[in-house]
């Protein structure tokens, strides 16, 4: 059960959306991001992957492309993607990828969605090991480190 | 008066939100940036096999660059330390991921996920302590250390830069050969000043390919060592002022077609458009012209 943000009913009328409205929409934490960061404080060992805290999550629709997907699936670390994916709201993953990807199409349509389609637009992300939290605004996460953790 | 951003303040401060727009609105940077990118995305030889790649757009700022990669169908992420700049990208609606990051205190990516990274006028900024705890050297160190991890094996790194000086330059090859990678300086157009463009080109990991040969002269190429056969030969030779010459008058002060065949070769090697050289070139026009 995927949570969707239903959109204001400011949008059934003809009004124009005001532009920080629309620009909201393309907003993205996606989770084929969230895969790859790790987290960069100095002498942290365990910094992979950082445990999702949501606030807001859209669901944005991109266009689907098997052929990316196969060369994704190469990269993505499995565990994280359906621990992320859980957490953004969505359990629909299985929890181990199936060995022949060709032919399974209702999978690469799940792994589609889960990878490129949930976006994080408020939240944080939490370091594993120190619990150091960077925020996520605007779809935009904030690594930025303290200067005492470089 | 100092012309380079870099010696006014950080790229935090220096890009607030007034410089930020009036950066990106300005259609001469966003035409240069667009062809910047487009150069470093032929640099980084991707494989052409219309598989969308992951690329890492590093200082990607509003989104200019970022476009480009979107253009050519890969995906991306986008890393810059101005927030301000960040927020023109969101509001200009680009295709890819962005993070709010500074590159000298590492990227934080996984290993060997990112299939290649351009960063167009970013990286000299590295150069510079923008804080007492900045030391340069070491900046350098944690990103090319960082991002020679998180390169696959075989992907390539290509940085347009705008090094202040020799030293900046040794400096960021000096470190990036540090931490691995191979690779040298392409340099687009060397003999124009305005037109100059210096291109990082790092590879990851022993793949025999060839760096691209740089631009020059209309986009032909050129091997970067043979520079000699570029110079141009020779000045005008300065005719002997003496009084008792002055008789005689030769042609070494009239501009004949030889002449005028330099100086358009001179052009040319400058980057400008130069028309061809045919029979009329220096032709010899009425008197009425």
């Amino acid at each position: 059960m995927s949570i969707r943000v239903l959109k204001s009913s400011a949008t059934k009328t003809h009004l124009r959306l005001p532009r920080c409205e629309r620009a909201r929409e393309r907003e993205k934490m996606r989770l084929i991001v969230h895969n790859m960061l790790s987290c960069n404080i100095r002498g942290v060992v365990n910094k992979f992957p950082l445990r999702i805290e949501p606030e807001k999550v859209i669901v944005k629709e991109v266009d689907f492309n098997p052929d990316f997907l196969k060369h994704m699936i190469a990269k993505i670390d499995w565990k994280a993607l359906v621990d992320g994916a859980r957490s953004m709201g969505y359990p629909e993953l299985p929890d181990h990828p199936p060995t022949t990807l060709e032919s399974d199409e209702s999978f690469l349509r799940k792994f589609h969605h889960s990878l490129l389609e949930l976006n994080l637009e408020e939240g944080s992300l939490v370091c594993p090991e120190t619990g150091r939290k960077f925020s996520v605004n605007k779809g935009i996460p904030n690594m930025l480190l303290h200067e005492d953790e470089v | 008066m100092a012309n380079r951003p870099e010696l006014l303040a950080p790229p935090e401060i220096f890009y607030d939100e007034t410089e930020a727009r009036k950066y990106t609105s300005s259609s001469r940077i966003v035409e240069i940036q667009a062809r910047l990118s487009e150069r470093a995305l032929e640099l980084l030889a991707l494989p052409e096999d219309d598989v969308p790649r992951f690329l890492l757009d590093i200082g990607c700022g509003s989104g200019l660059s970022g476009e480009t990669i979107s253009e050519n169908g890969h995906h991306w992420i986008g890393l810059d330390i101005s927030a301000s700049m960040l927020n023109v990208a969101v509001e200009r609606e680009v295709e890819g991921d962005l993070l709010l990051g500074d590159m000298g205190q590492g990227l934080g990516l996984r290993s060997g996920v990112i299939d290649g990274a351009i960063s167009i006028s970013a990286v000299q900024w590295l150069c510079n302590a923008d804080k007492s705890c900045h030391e340069p050297r070491l900046r350098l160190k944690a990103f090319f250390g960082s991002l020679y991890r998180c390169l696959s094996r075989g992907a390539r790194a290509v940085f347009q830069v705008y090094p202040e000086n020799i030293a900046q330059r040794e400096l960021i090859l000096r470190q990036a050969l540090q931490a691995g990678f191979g690779g040298g300086l392409v340099v687009d157009y060397p003999h124009s000043t305005k037109k100059r463009k210096e291109f990082l080109v790092l590879t990851c990991g022993s793949i025999q390919t060839s760096i691209q040969t740089s631009k020059n002269e209309h986009g032909e190429s050129c091997s970067e060592d043979d520079f000699s056969e570029d110079e141009e030969s020779g000045t005008v030779s300065m005719s002997d002022r003496n009084r008792a010459r002055k008789r005689q008058k030769t042609k070494k002060n009239k501009k004949g077609r030889e002449w005028i065949l330099r100086k358009k070769e001179q052009s040319r090697r400058k980057g400008n458009d130069v028309p061809e050289d045919s029979k009329y070139t220096g032709r010899k026009r009425k008197s009425r012209f």
